[in-house]
């Protein structure tokens, strides 16, 4: 694929020792009047990676990429892309550019013209400048666009303008602020694996800000999961799904059961009435102590075929297609168990049946133990 | 089943009546009046008669083309002022003006409170002879020691300025304030300065709202005689100002009503060319 010629590095970029992160932030902190949005933040990512920050609105997520844009300053702390401290730039000297939320793309200029203002800002004229947005415009599958406004297209055609719009420059870094909110379930699934080919074509450094877990998940190489102005974990997806090490972390990525109890040994913890489980013994870690006990629905099975087991008598059922919920009560409180609909005529177990619940001591993770039970 | 409902078609039109009745009673009936009214001859005492008398119009631009260009030339003057001082006044307000905006916008309206003519004789008090104004501009030797405002066209082209600003700057700041600050960040973005940012960005999605103002203030301030008269000389005198002493003092109402389709005439050409050069795509309001 010829498509990371077309991208040039500039020359500072490619004199840079390789290994230097794109971005590194340094202890920042950023307040709006009483708020502080962003709490004492660092962070580096690295170059090339599709990074995505992930968090419920007001985490300081966005606040975080507009500050890596330029469109905010922070109140402390340094912020460096590559080996350049950008403190104080504007956001037109910075070699960065955004993919902004429902697309600002200038109504009153075409296409071409929309996807040609970087460039001409920055002195690209005649045929080269043709030449690099009708291959921008081709790469995101708009050629033949270029004379129509942006009123003309539909949402997802903006949005791929909007993307055309900042990759033509070839900058250090592309931020995309919740870049696909405004579309339509089906066409967002669609972009979503749009976009992280052509991240992964370009090879330039993606940081996508999203508040969508399942987003986050199917397009980066690393999440940082962000609440209340930090970072609470920072990891791969598989990382960050199987092995969340903060409640926020495995409620905010889908759903997790909670099992609270006393460490008991090397690999095992004790429940409250003294049944004992066994756990991951490099999950449990030397702890001691009241710890939870995390097993996501998915990892249970409602037979007794895995070690651990529990009974359980099933209070709801939800049919989703590809797989079947329930919601099993147990001495310790609901369990969700999700069944996966693999084998034709399988007989679904129907509330009040009673069950056996059981999982792999491999598929757990250990969490601090919570205030109050989930 | 009411009569609306067994004549949805008619639903559009019956709604359209009103205006459409308002439009032929107020306006294109009286247009057509003056219109036949402007062709007679004769005079008050012996009654008019309809003789299509197209002299009049003849005579009209014979006797007065110094005050017809003199209105244009005033009204242009004044408008493009008018655009001046309040585009960064309504941009303020659009893009810093935060919760104050509103309050802001009411004092931009606030001396429409007061009635036109007083408002006009205000500034003949302020800018009198004897007034504050002008011994201030004599003591700064400014003005010459028998240098006057009053009765001078800077006087007038003010008067005017002043009257019709809140028009201009009305849909300036409606089509300021409708622009997304995002497409300003985006702008700057991709390597635009603030100035850049400017004028290839907020000016031109702010053309729909120059270009509103621009016509209310002109076309008003085309055919407008209290300015003229109240803060003018006789050789200031504008084309509203001959319209006005021809209906109501000298009763020559074919004369008068010919020069009213002249002014009509040379505003509709005026604007015409306007359109033409912005584009009619910002008149209509399309491009925002």
């Amino acid at each position: 694929m010829a498509v990371e010629e077309r991208i040039e590095q500039s020359p500072e970029r490619a004199a840079e020792p390789s290994g230097t992160p794109d971005v590194r932030l340094e202890r920042v902190t950023k307040r709006f009047d009483d708020v502080v949005a962003v709490d004492d933040l660092s962070l580096e990512i690295e170059r090339g990676s599709f990074f995505a920050l992930l968090g419920p609105s007001g985490c300081g997520k966005t606040t975080t990429l507009r500050m890596i844009g330029g469109f905010e300053e922070p109140s402390a702390g340094v912020i460096y892309l590559g080996d350049h401290e950008v403190s104080g730039t504007p956001p037109y000297k910075r070699d960065v550019n955004t993919v902004f939320q429902s697309y600002a793309l200038f109504p009153h200029l075409s296409i071409f013209e929309n996807v040609a203002f970087g460039l001409r800002r920055k002195g690209t004229r005649g045929g080269n400048l043709k030449g690099k947005v009708e291959e921008m415009l081709d790469l995101v599958q708009l050629s033949g666009y270029g004379r129509r406004k942006p009123r003309q297209l539909s949402g997802g055609q903006q949005q791929r303008v909007a993307l055309a719009r900042a990759l033509v420059n070839s900058p250090r870094v592309l931020l995309l602020d919740e870049p696909l909110g405004a579309l339509d379930l089906k066409l967002r699934k669609e972009m979503q694996l749009f976009i992280k080919r052509l991240q992964h074509d370009v090879g330039i450094t993606f940081i996508h800000v999203t508040h969508d877990q399942e987003e986050a998940m199917t397009m980066a190489d690393r999440i940082a999961v962000m609440n209340r102005g930090k970072i609470e974990q920072l990891g791969g997806p598989d990382d960050l799904y199987e092995r969340p090490q903060t409640a926020f972390v495995a409620g905010f990525l889908g759903i997790s059961n909670l099992l609270t109890g006393e460490v008991s040994g090397r690999d095992t913890v004790r429940l409250g009435d003294g049944t004992t489980i066994r756990v991951r013994a490099d999950a449990l870690d030397g702890r001691s102590g009241r710890v939870a006990v995390g097993i996501r629905p998915e990892k249970i099975r409602p037979d007794d075929q895995d070690p651990n087991a529990l009974q359980g008598v099933v209070r709801e059922r939800a049919y989703i297609g590809v797989s079947t919920q329930y919601i099993v009560e147990t001495r310790y409180g609901n369990v969700t168990v999700v069944v996966l609909n693999d084998r034709p005529g399988s007989i679904p177990h129907s509330p009040g049946d009673h069950l056996t619940l059981s999982w792999d001591p491999e598929a757990t993770f250990i969490l601090d133990p919570m205030e109050e039970p989930a | 089943m009411n009569f609306f409902h067994r004549h949805r078609g008619l639903t559009p039109y019956l709604l359209l009546a009103p205006g459409v009745a308002w439009l032929a009673v107020f306006f294109l009936v009286p247009l057509g009046f003056l219109a036949y009214q402007s062709l007679q001859s004769g005079n008050i005492d012996f009654g008019y008669a309809f003789t299509w008398a197209w002299g009049n119009y003849w005579h009209a631009i014979r006797d007065y083309r110094t005050q017809f260009v003199r209105s244009l030339e005033y009204a242009g003057i004044a408008t493009l002022l008018a655009l001046l001082i309040s585009y960064p006044v309504a941009y303020w307000i659009a893009f810093r003006g935060g919760r104050w905006k509103n309050l802001l916008l009411l004092f931009i309206v606030a001396p429409f409170f007061v009635t036109y003519l007083i408002r006009t004789l205000a500034w003949e008090t302020i800018l009198s002879d004897n007034g504050f104004v002008v011994n201030t501009l004599q003591s700064l030797h400014v003005l010459g020691p028998s240098g006057r405002l009053l009765a001078t066209s800077t006087a007038v082209v003010t008067g005017i300025t002043y009257n019709f600003l809140p028009f201009m700057a009305l849909p300036l700041y409606v089509s300021l304030e409708q622009i997304d600050e995002r497409m300003l960040e985006a702008a700057e973005d991709l390597y635009a300065s603030k100035l850049h940012a400017f004028l290839r960005v907020t000016l031109p999605l702010s053309l729909p709202g120059v270009v509103a103002g621009t016509l209310l203030t002109f076309i008003p301030a085309a055919g407008d005689f209290i300015n003229a008269q109240l803060l003018g000389s006789p050789d200031n005198h504008m084309i509203g100002n001959v319209i006005q002493s021809k209906f109501l003092e000298l009763t020559d109402y074919p004369a008068a009503a010919s020069m009213s389709f002249i002014l009509m005439t040379g505003i509709l050409v005026a604007v015409a060319v306007y359109a033409r050069i912005v584009g009619t795509e910002q008149l209509t309001g399309t491009a925002a």
